[in-house]
């Protein structure tokens, strides 16, 4: 048998940003296999310098469209610790809600639009929409919550306006909160739904050994700041960022890789799920345990029943916040007196896709003098072409056909959620 | 959807994407309690963000993003070609949008600032109307949902759409915000055109003018008032450059303020 066996997928769909999956297979055997980003870079690091400190995070917000708060909350914090600030209490708590509002709309947005179409054997979510209605009102429902969330806090959903450096500029009303706090109560009840509806879905059985590198957990599951922890035992703080993600360019594509003990390594939900597993809420370890994962899981498609745990999470601490939020005081301290001053400093944030890090150095008028922002996707791009060349290895060795090659790449390029623009940036 | 219990015509949607963050793409998946609604008064048939089905027979393509690299210009006018309506949906696609930032930059230094030895193919960046002819431009970063929706309702009904002439002050006002300027702070509000329910003001950011001037702004008056409350023209010229829509008013402002300091 000589057939041969051509995957070209140009642009593929359901995934933020532009990226192609080439595959050639010949009697059997797979010859090439590769994931090459082909985004138009913006070069973001460049249109930073020179500019004022307090521009940054309001620019670097346009990175992504999906998780603006987390980029404009790592540019803060780069910045804050460049000018020895630290931010009151109330004001990290603020943020902390605006970020799990993000990461509940990002992960409902990947889990009912994204990736359930595969698992349905359907090209969208859109013929849901006369065929089972009430799911796509489910799924738009949750999401919706989650974005009042971030509307109330952050003062809008993409591209947030109440954040500043040295903390918050504006807290959300008693009264929107109380309203909030409502509208949270709600989706326990959807999730117990979308759990139904995740179960029926069969999660292809594939592994790939590679290193996970998320923040570190100290007391709780980690979202902001702190240090960096890998499955292969490096631990750093998060200064040292560059030691961590070490990028290069490679000639095929606009987004650069990344690499650490191994030839590549993997962020992300499951990543944070892997290395912090014993933070989680009990909620949140017992759908992990419903769905059969535990860490160290090296499933690349476990990463959607990630994020379904870390909804569950996420919505335990969100809860949490509020009630302790109408418990304070939000008319003062909501940000710290800041002064310009000469001096360098890096925020690392987990946002929905796995760890982002700025990093900046200011002048002592507070013009940015150099600025450096690497990316999740960015992080992950070498780590889903080393799955996918395995994959397709395996895919070639089965003797399956193009479509069903296809399907299978698709489908693990997009359990990891890729962020392609924002990889480039 | 069916309006005086006549269904209306469901046009056929294309979304595309060029240079940017795909954020005003997303705010089409915002607002669930119309979404379903929204999405059953138009006929999706190539969103690339959200479905793998991919036609070429649309009467409207929504464009978000700028021209920034050549590859995307014979894409766009592809688009052109098959589209009856084309819309420049965002601010980068009306006006560049902070994507333009690079333009003022020397590319080779760019590069080199971000790939090193490797560098990437990229040029000038471009609004969609300075490439294609535009039908329709929605500006906003993003773009607002409730305003689209306003817009898609007039286009299925075949109403005509028109945006408000006044500035963002007027509905920063109508929302009792406490004024930037008051606080010694800048606002682009005067200048910019309102429909966004100035969300920025509110949030204690002021408006960074992301939808553009409004009718027959008075950019001599607004340097002003600017300088008058101490703000240099360095600030303002960061501001004016930031979302690409102030042109004009960011060559006014080439002077750092003279005596006028008070203290704010
Ligand atoms: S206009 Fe703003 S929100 Fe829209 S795509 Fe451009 S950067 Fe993103
Ligand atoms: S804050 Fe800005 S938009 Fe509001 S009134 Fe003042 S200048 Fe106008
Ligand atoms: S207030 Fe200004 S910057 Fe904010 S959305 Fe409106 S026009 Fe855009």
């Amino acid at each position: 048998m000589s057939k041969k066996i051509t995957v070209d997928v140009h642009h593929l769909a359901r995934v933020e940003g532009h990226g192609d999956i080439r595959i050639r297979i010949e009697s059997g055997k797979l010859i090439d296999a590769a994931w090459e980003v082909v985004e138009t870079p913006r070069f973001f690091e460049a249109m930073l310098v020179g500019k004022h400190y307090s521009t940054a995070p309001v620019l670097t917000a346009r990175i992504c469209g999906i998780c603006s708060i987390g980029h404009a909350l790592a540019s803060l914090r780069g910045i804050e610790n460049a000018l020895g600030v630290a931010i009151p209490d109330t004001a990290a708590k603020l943020r902390l809600l605006a970020k799990h509002g993000e990461t509940l709309q990002s992960h409902f947005l990947h889990l009912f639009f994204l990736a359930a179409p595969d698992f349905l054997g359907l090209p969208s979510v859109l013929p849901l929409l006369s065929t089972r209605p009430a799911v796509v009102a489910l799924a738009a429902k949750a999401k919706g919550i989650a974005n009042h969330l971030c509307d109330a806090v952050a003062g809008r959903t993409t591209h947030p306006v109440s954040f500043k450096v040295g903390g918050m500029s504006v807290a959300p009303d008693k009264a929107i909160l109380a309203g909030l706090k409502n509208e949270l109560a709600e989706i326990p009840e959807l999730l117990k739904i979308t759990v139904e509806i995740f179960q029926g879905f069969e999660i292809p059985d594939f592994a790939r050994e590679t290193e996970f590198v998320s923040l570190k957990g100290q007391k709780e599951y980690p979202w902001i700041g702190g240090r960096v922890v890998s499955s292969d035992g490096v631990d750093l703080p998060e200064s040292s960022y560059r030691e961590i993600t070490n990028e290069f360019v490679t000639e095929n594509n606009t987004s650069k890789w990344s690499k650490l003990s191994r030839d590549s390594y993997a962020v992300g939900a499951l990543a944070r799920f892997n290395n912090n597993f014993k933070h989680l809420a009990p909620a949140a370890k017992s759908i992990a345990d419903f769905f059969r994962l535990s860490p160290v899981s090296h499933n690349p498609f476990m990463h959607n029943i990630a994020r379904l745990v870390e909804v569950v999470h996420c919505l335990a601490e969100a809860r949490r916040l509020v009630d302790e939020l109408l418990d304070t005081d939000l008319s003062r301290n909501l940000a710290a007196e800041v002064t310009p001053r000469a001096g360098s400093g890096t925020g690392a944030v987990e946002v929905p896709r796995g760890i982002l890090f700025h990093h900046y150095e200011l002048d002592d008028t507070g013009r940015i003098a150099k600025a450096d922002c690497v990316i999740p996707t960015t992080q992950n791009n070498a780590n889903i072409h080393y799955d996918l060349v395995e994959l397709a290895r395996q895919c070639a060795a089965r003797g399956l056909g193009d479509k069903k090659i296809e399907l299978m790449c698709s489908m693990l390029v997009r359990a990891y959620d890729p962020c392609i623009s924002c990889s480039v940036h | 959807m069916k309006y005086l219990n006549i269904a209306a015509a469901k046009p056929k949607v294309g979304v595309f994407s060029l240079t940017c963050c795909e954020g005003c793409a997303l705010q089409l998946a915002n607002k669930e309690e119309t979404l379903a609604a929204f999405l059953s008064a138009v006929d999706v048939v190539n969103f690339r963000e959200i479905s793998s089905d991919k036609s070429d027979d649309y009467a409207i393509a929504l464009i978000e993003g700028s021209i920034s690299r050549e590859d995307e210009v014979a894409s766009l006018k592809a688009i052109r070609d098959r589209a009856k309506v084309l819309v420049a949906y965002g601010t980068c696609a009306c006006f560049g949008g902070v994507n333009r930032l690079k333009n003022v930059l020397d590319f080779d230094w760019m590069n080199r600032e971000v790939y090193g030895e490797t560098p990437k193919a990229t040029s000038p960046v471009r609004p969609v109307r300075e490439v294609v002819p535009v039908d329709f431009e929605i500006p906003g970063c993003p773009v607002s949902k409730a305003e689209v929706e306003r817009i898609v309702t007039h286009l299925v009904l075949g109403l005509p759409f028109a945006y408000p002439v006044y500035p963002v002050c007027v509905e920063c006002k109508q929302r009792f915000t406490v004024c930037r300027f008051d606080l010694g702070e800048l606002c682009l509000g005067p200048i910019t055109r309102a429909g966004c329910n100035a969300p920025c003001p509110a949030g204690g950011l002021g408006c960074w003018g992301c939808r553009g001037p409004a009718e027959a702004p008075n950019y001599e008056e607004f340097l002003e008032l600017a300088r008058s409350r101490g703000i240099g023209d360095a600030e303002l010229r960061e501001r004016l450059s930031f979302f690409g829509g102030f042109d004009s008013a960011y060559e006014l402002a080439q002077d750092e303020p003279l005596a006028v300091r008070p203290v704010a």
